[in-house]
């Protein structure tokens, strides 16, 4: 065998290893999983289709796809509207450019477990910082996370305000690629500011766009940490996420087969769901 | 632009730069107070008192804790950055057999999704005899797909004559990697250790599902079984605990800030 036929196997055996041991049998696992019941403690037996069955009449999974969807049509809006209003306030000369950049990315260093503490703290009744400001001006306290209605729609605020110096990040990225020329060409054929946004900015921020949506989304239904913490699922499961259910079918009922099904189901609906966005976001962008 | 709209920019920001800021220094304030102050607004207490502080750390393993969470992250890291390069100099720069193969397969690694695998994953902690072992919490984070590609990446880069050349004075691939590959790598090699490092220090689900014993716990994890156990009692307590977690990554963020945008941004990691 050549020498470099050799150092090659050499160096990259214990990465084939641990593609082997916790790649490929995890990911052939999970769709034999699907097909077992299996408490960890017995010996597994096989189930036929009926993990499958009862993710499909399971109502509480399917509530927690719904609260996922409730999540993003608030998250992604928001999320869009506000990385690209603060990604175009910085790219322009600016004094302390780098302190408004590094203020916006804070809140994506800190661990989401404490992010998930801390507002809890913001958004308590009583004692929360929101409902003392609230009351201060005259407004009357909100019980943001106690009341169905609005437990939902705050988790979606806080976990914006938790990546959106993410996504400043890749817009500001994308806005350094839009050539000066381009803009200032149709300014002096007397294109207003929104004009100039709306035909060249946005357009031109497209691939940051969709990758924003995309990253979002996949972030969205991955949603764990945040209700675990704050809301335990509630009130009335509106904040169950999916995640969180797989989550208590493993650890707490100790339903294996029934804990991958719902991972692999999940992973289905996350390829659909992005999928479909690239459409459609492909065709706005024809009109 | 005209004054009045610098003003008006200027003004947007620091409303902007407040509302990211102002609930941690909200937050550091509220850890100062007397159970009774916690929660006003004042930002500088009217007394001051470590008794949140000193609740925690003795009602909760804490210290041990911060160790716990060094330790795994630095492992990791290491594990990454030392075994990783290996795999990227081999992919990158070596010709064998299975080289082709093992590039596409990293591809395809990156785009499996977290949930598919975490229950197989558990099943086989279990199995392994791992649950409550620093093994649980290391062994499936010793190689990371992204990292090995954007080393791939970078050690393309590098000219060939310079291999050849050390080769001709008999250096070993593993002499080239680490003492040539490496010096010329500082910059991607910083931006890994820092994604790896930070994922590490942040994760939540996965300790949570393969460590019970308290004495294992990380951070993040002990923080998270402190406050929804009732353990912390009051808001100052839990959030004092939560500042054993966020005081190093603020300090290490405020002095490499650059380093740490860069990696977290171009890796598509968040914490």
């Amino acid at each position: 065998m050549r020498a470099e036929e050799r150092s090659g196997w050499l160096l990259s055996a214990p990465y084939v290893a641990f593609l082997l041991a916790f790649a490929l049998y995890p990911v052939v696992f999970a769709l034999v999983l699907v097909f077992l019941r299996w408490d960890l403690v017995t010996e597994p037996a096989f189930a036929g289709g009926d993990n499958l069955r009862l993710l499909a009449h399971d109502g509480r999974f399917w509530q927690a796809v719904g609260n996922t969807f409730v999540f993003l049509s608030i998250h992604l809006p928001l999320q869009l509207v506000t990385a690209l209003a603060l990604a175009l306030a910085l790219n322009r000369p600016l004094a302390l450019r780098a302190f408004w950049r590094a203020a916006f990315f804070l809140p994506v260093v800190i661990s989401g477990a404490v992010v998930a503490i801390l507002w809890s703290a913001l958004y308590a009744t009583d004692v929360g910082l929101i409902n003392r400001l609230l009351v201060r001006v005259g407004l009357a306290p909100v019980a943001w996370l106690t009341n169905p209605a609005t437990a939902m729609p705050a988790i979606a605020a806080m976990v914006t305000w938790k990546n959106v110096g993410f996504y400043v990040i890749i817009y500001l990225a994308g806005l350094q690629y839009i050539p000066r020329s381009c803009l200032e060409a149709i300014e002096l054929e007397g294109a207003t500011a929104w004009q100039r946004f709306r035909h060249v900015t946005l357009p031109m921020l497209l691939p940051q766009t969709i990758l924003v949506v995309t990253l979002s989304t996949i972030n969205g239904f991955q949603l764990f940490i945040e209700p675990y913490v704050m809301t335990g699922g509630g009130p009335l499961r509106r904040t169950y996420s999916i995640v969180l259910y797989l989550y208590t079918n493993a650890f707490s009922y100790q339903k294996m087969g029934y804990a991958a099904t719902i991972g692999v189901a999940l992973a289905a609906i996350i390829g659909a769901v992005v999928l479909v966005q690239r459409r459609l976001i492909g065709k706005a962008e024809a009109l | 632009m005209s004054t009045l709209r610098r003003v008006g920019l200027y003004a947007a920001l620091t409303l902007a730069a407040l509302t990211f800021i102002y609930p941690f220094l909200w937050m550091i304030s509220s850890t100062l107070k007397p159970p009774f102050d916690v929660g006003t607004l004042e930002l500088i207490p009217d007394r001051i008192t470590l008794d949140n502080y000193r609740t925690m750390w003795v009602r909760a393993p804490f210290g041990r804790a911060l160790l716990n969470s060094a330790l795994v992250a630095t492992t990791i890291t290491a594990a990454v950055l030392v075994l990783g390069s290996m795999t990227a100099y081999a992919m990158a720069r070596l010709r064998f057999r299975g080289q082709p193969a093992l590039n596409a397969i990293t591809v395809v690694v990156l785009l499996i999704p977290g949930q598919l695998t975490l229950i197989p994953l558990y099943t086989l902690i279990v199995k392994l005899g791992w649950i409550d072992t620093y093994a649980a919490l290391i062994v499936p984070y010793l190689f990371n797909a992204t990292a090995i590609l954007m080393m791939r990446q970078f050690f393309l880069q590098i000219p060939h004559s310079l291999i050849d050349a050390a080769r001709m004075d008999g250096m070993g691939e593993m002499r080239i990697l680490f003492s040539i590959f490496w010096p010329l790598a500082k910059p991607v090699l910083a931006i890994v250790a820092i994604f790896t490092f930070m994922g590490s220090w942040n994760e939540v689900l996965w300790p949570l599902l393969v460590v019970r014993e308290q004495q294992l716990m990380t951070l993040p994890q002990l923080l998270t079984v402190f406050a929804l156990g009732g353990g912390a009692g009051s808001l100052g307590v839990s959030l004092a605990s939560a500042m054993v977690l966020v005081v190093p990554v603020v300090i290490a963020y405020v002095f490499l800030q650059r380093y740490f945008i860069e990696s977290m941004a171009g890796s598509g990691t968040k914490g």
